[in-house]
């Protein structure tokens, strides 16, 4: 249910993001990557975003989800593997002293902004 | 970046920022001025109807007035817990929660302004009322010390390994309603198992908020933690 406002903050970091010389271009997609653990539902995040993007550099944009798992590493013994059920003891020395080292992510990694081929690019080819 | 397709093209910005940012900057925020203030402060989170409030009532009648309190209730719209609160005498400041987008979770700059009606100087303890909610509250730290997340014999045994995230974030559990076991199928081990299959080592207190069975361990646990920090900040 949150996801109107993870939405919403995608927005305004999106836009700000934009460079000053482009602010007139339109957001074809934004990178994402979402860990198992973060609490948003895909599907539930880009229904809002599509309604709150309406009218913004973002309408029309594609949400491209990076799926990270969860990978753990044990304090005790130094193992490291992936979790895929929730179950959070080592695998090797059934330790529960664990550091998550992946799976918490909801980050913004990229924009990609459409332009017109008669932009000057700076280091084009 | 440059990426050709056809006569169109597009450039990519790296941005590589915490989506919640916002958020979690403020939240800091709130935590340096509550260790300005030396107050403890704990963010209470449960799903709906696992007696969150009747806890919350016990716990004030236990602490109080040793160790002074204040709560910040989130609800989606009534005032029945501030007023159920109310009545231990602690002060209660009910907040809106749907300036966020949603109903679900209180966000950190939500907390930042119900602080300012709370008198910081006059508490040693500062409790947070989440709304009722295993998914949503998990993804927003409001700049609390610990996390507490309360359960009931009258849900499924599974929370725990339904609702991963909030479990593995919190500091204790509190498993309530065990004077209702005897009239219930509901296998306690299981979900105790359960709770440290997701997050070993995390305290789990059995208790009864209505006849008041197991709470003192919960509140020395609470005055330990307290006395804690304010030990490690002088």
């Amino acid at each position: 249910m949150h996801e109107m406002g993870i939405a919403l903050q995608i927005i305004d970091i999106a836009t700000a993001s934009i460079p000053p010389d482009m602010r007139s271009a339109r957001v074809e997609r934004v990178n994402l990557k979402i860990g198992k653990l973060a609490a948003v539902v895909a599907d539930s995040l880009r229904f809002c975003f599509d309604i709150v993007s309406k009218d913004t550099a973002l309408a029309g944009a594609e949400l491209a989800i990076e799926e990270t798992p969860v990978v753990a590493r044990c304090r005790d013994c130094g193992v490291r593997w992936t979790i895929a059920e929730p179950v959070f003891t080592c695998t090797a020395c059934q330790s529960g002293a664990l550091e998550i080292l992946s799976g918490r992510e909801l980050d913004i990694v990229s924009i990609e902004i459409a332009q017109e081929e008669s932009h000057e690019i700076g280091g084009g080819k | 970046m440059k990426l050709v397709e056809g006569n169109k093209s597009t450039r990519e910005v790296k941005v590589v920022t915490r989506v919640l940012a916002v958020n979690e900057r403020m939240a800091e925020q709130n935590r340096r001025r509550f260790a300005d203030k030396r107050v403890f402060v704990i963010n209470m989170m449960s799903s709906p109807g696992s007696g969150k409030t009747t806890t919350l009532q016990r716990t004030l009648e236990r602490i109080m007035p040793e160790v002074r309190t204040a709560v910040i209730v989130g609800d989606v719209s009534t005032t029945h817990d501030a007023d159920r609160l109310a009545v231990t005498g602690a002060p209660v400041v009910q907040v809106n929660t749907d300036a966020f987008g949603g109903d679900c979770h209180l966000a950190a700059h939500v907390i930042e302004k119900a602080a300012d009606a709370v008198d910081l100087d006059a508490i040693d303890l500062l409790i947070i009322e989440n709304v009722g909610n295993l998914v949503c509250p998990a993804e927003f730290d409001i700049g609390e010390d610990v996390r507490v997340v309360v359960l009931s014999v009258t849900e499924g045994e599974d929370k725990p390994v339904k609702y991963p995230t909030m479990f593995r974030l919190c500091d204790a559990a509190l498993l309530n309603k065990i004077d209702l076991l005897p009239y219930l199928d509901y296998d306690k081990s299981q979900a105790i198992g359960y709770i440290r299959q997701v997050h070993p080592g995390m305290p789990v207190f059995e208790i009864s908020a209505r006849s008041g069975e197991g709470m003192e361990p919960w509140i020395g646990w609470l005055k330990e933690k307290i006395s804690s920090k304010l030990r490690a900040q002088s």
